[in-house]
């Protein structure tokens, strides 16, 4: 039953989610909310509780503690509710390689009870762009066709919520793309959940990253504001044509400067770090033409969404 | 019930894109065949008695065969979380390849054998209540046996392994009352003498029609079923 519905009307609202397999924790006290029309991004190591989370809401498994809800029914207790309004894609694509693309479509579209299934079938294979496989049988397509036969399959009955556990895989870069922006114009009408390894897919089509390691969240936000909370500060980049022992010493006296790192001494190579939100380029440039090192580049270093991921989920130890 | 529809018509077209199907109907055909032609030659009997208990035998060991693959393949091949996510009861899917198979078995197997009858009629009228119990008897202990062969497929991701146990469970409660036999006298002694299959049999045969016989191949189904979707319910925790 719809209670407890939030004034946010978070379609996918998760409390303290809690899983454990014998005796290792999957997941450990996961919560996050996930509003109608939201693309969120899953990432995190392999093992980090990315299917485990969707199995729970997709109600595969239920968790050991904590409760889940899909447009307000609780996956365990209304599973066939919360069921009738997901799509989801496993990670092992589940298809049945001796039927055909369409009659397989179709069994997928009854298990649903579909109701117009010849017109939501071919809406599906038109979305997935598998329109000429129809008759095909699946054993014989190639993986990537496989893994969009896999999306099309989630999306016949059009459902609320799709659910999408590495949808991009084994794809080739121009199916990668038609996949992303398949998933980039499902949003808005559809909530969707994905996961994947591929960094620049969550900047790409996700409006919100949830970092996962070890069972827990260990950072939610949107991908760009993420990169910049990890940065912590703003990194320069500084090439000059005459490289100096001086050089770092005399930049480090500019205001705001933090710290300057030569990168590559005698390629005269620096990099310099500046406090938050400001930008001291202007005043470092005016330094290494004052000083006549042969300024040849200065530019702002971003911190790749790799090494935001690579910074929260990897501990010095094993960065050592 | 639709739901259930779904996952049986889609099981029924498996079995016929696969040799399977053709290759269990034909050996099963063949086999009964010789025995039905040994039978009638020396028992010189226009009636089906004994053939018919040869038959039952010659599918207690077939039909592990027919029901192997139904659970074990959709978990080794991932697909049984496409089942389980979907909005259907795990009875369903269960009780769907189940029936998958029943059909099967009613169509090619025991379908042809009507044929049988008709070569009787050469030798003279039959008496048609027995056959038509002996028929009744058939299908219900195929249904038995399927049901054993449904519940072994739910326990493992390996059809062979299924296959054996579904074949070990079964040849057990065939000959259950020699168990039955070695504790003389008693309640367990009793429950035994009732698990054995023959027994149930041989009344069907005669042309009588016991409610304790169709209640006992009821039974058998209903918890072989409902115990394979207790394992399919189990995965779910794993």
């Amino acid at each position: 039953m719809p209670d407890d519905v939030s004034p946010r009307a978070a379609t996918i609202q998760v409390q303290n989610l809690t899983k454990v397999y014998g005796y290792t924790e999957a997941l450990r006290d996961v919560s996050f909310d996930v509003g109608k029309g939201e693309v969120l991004g899953f990432l995190g190591p392999n093992g980090a509780g990315k299917t485990t989370t969707m199995r729970i809401l997709t109600g595969f498994m239920p968790p050991s503690s904590g409760t889940a809800r899909v447009a307000g029914y609780d996956v365990f207790y209304d599973s066939i509710e919360v069921r009738k309004r997901i799509g989801y894609l496993p990670e092992t694509v589940p298809l049945y390689t001796e039927m055909s693309v369409w009659d397989y479509l179709d069994f997928a579209a009854r298990l649903r009870g579909v109701a117009q299934r010849d017109q939501a079938i071919e809406r599906a294979m038109e979305m997935t762009n598998i329109g000429d496989k129809a008759d095909t049988l699946i054993g014989k397509l190639s993986k990537g066709y496989r893994q969009r036969v896999g999306i099309a399959q989630a999306v016949v009955h059009n459902p609320e919520v799709l659910i999408l556990d590495e949808p991009t895989i084994g794809l080739d870069p121009k199916q990668i793309i038609e996949i992303r922006n398949l998933i980039k114009s499902l949003a808005g009408d559809h909530t969707v959940i994905l996961s994947t390894h591929i960094l620049p897919e969550v900047s790409q089509i996700c409006s919100r990253v949830l970092i996962i390691n070890e069972g827990k969240i260990v950072a939610e936000d949107t991908p760009a504001r993420l990169a910049a909370r990890v940065r912590g500060a703003e990194h320069v980049y500084l090439q000059v044509a005459k490289p100096a022992p001086e050089i770092p010493a005399e930049i480090e006296k500019v205001q705001g400067v933090l710290g300057v790192q030569a990168k590559d001494a005698a390629a005269g190579v620096y990099e310099i770090e500046t406090t938050p939100n400001t930008d001291r380029r202007a005043d470092i440039a005016a330094l290494a033409v004052q000083r006549g090192w042969g300024l040849l580049e200065l530019r702002p270093v971003s911190l790749s969404l790799e090494e935001v991921f690579l910074k929260l989920t990897t501990t010095e130890e094993e960065a050592a | 019930m639709t739901n259930v529809w779904t996952i049986t018509w889609r099981e029924l077209k498996a079995y016929f894109v696969s040799p399977l199907a053709y290759i269990l109907s034909a050996a099963f055909l063949a086999l009964s065949g010789v025995f039905f032609a040994f039978d009638i030659t020396y028992g010189r009997q226009a009636s089906m008695q004994n053939s018919l208990v040869t038959v039952i035998f010659i599918f207690l060991i077939l039909a592990p065969a027919l029901t192997m693959r139904l659970l074990a393949e959709e978990q080794r091949m991932g697909t049984l979380e496409l089942l389980l996510t979907s909005p259907l009861h795990d009875w369903q899917v269960v009780v769907g390849k189940f029936l998958g198979s029943f059909i099967l078995f009613a169509v090619m197997l025991v379908a042809p054998m009507l044929y049988y009858v008709l070569i009787l009629t050469v030798f003279g009228p039959p008496d048609y209540g027995p056959l038509a119990t002996g028929y009744l008897g058939l299908l219900l202990l195929g249904a038995s046996f399927l049901s054993i062969g449904v519940f072994a497929s739910s326990l493992t991701q390996n059809q062979v392994i299924a296959f054996f146990v579904g074949e070990v469970v079964a040849i057990i409660m065939w000959v259950a009352d020699a168990f039955g036999g070695l504790l003389g006298s008693g309640a367990a002694a009793d429950a035994l003498n009732y698990l054995v299959i023959t027994r149930h049999y041989r009344d069907l045969m005669r042309g009588v029609v016991d409610t304790t016989d169709v209640v006992y191949a009821l039974s058998v189904i209903a918890v072989s079923l409902f115990l394979a979707t207790q394992v399919l319910q189990t995965r779910r925790w794993r």
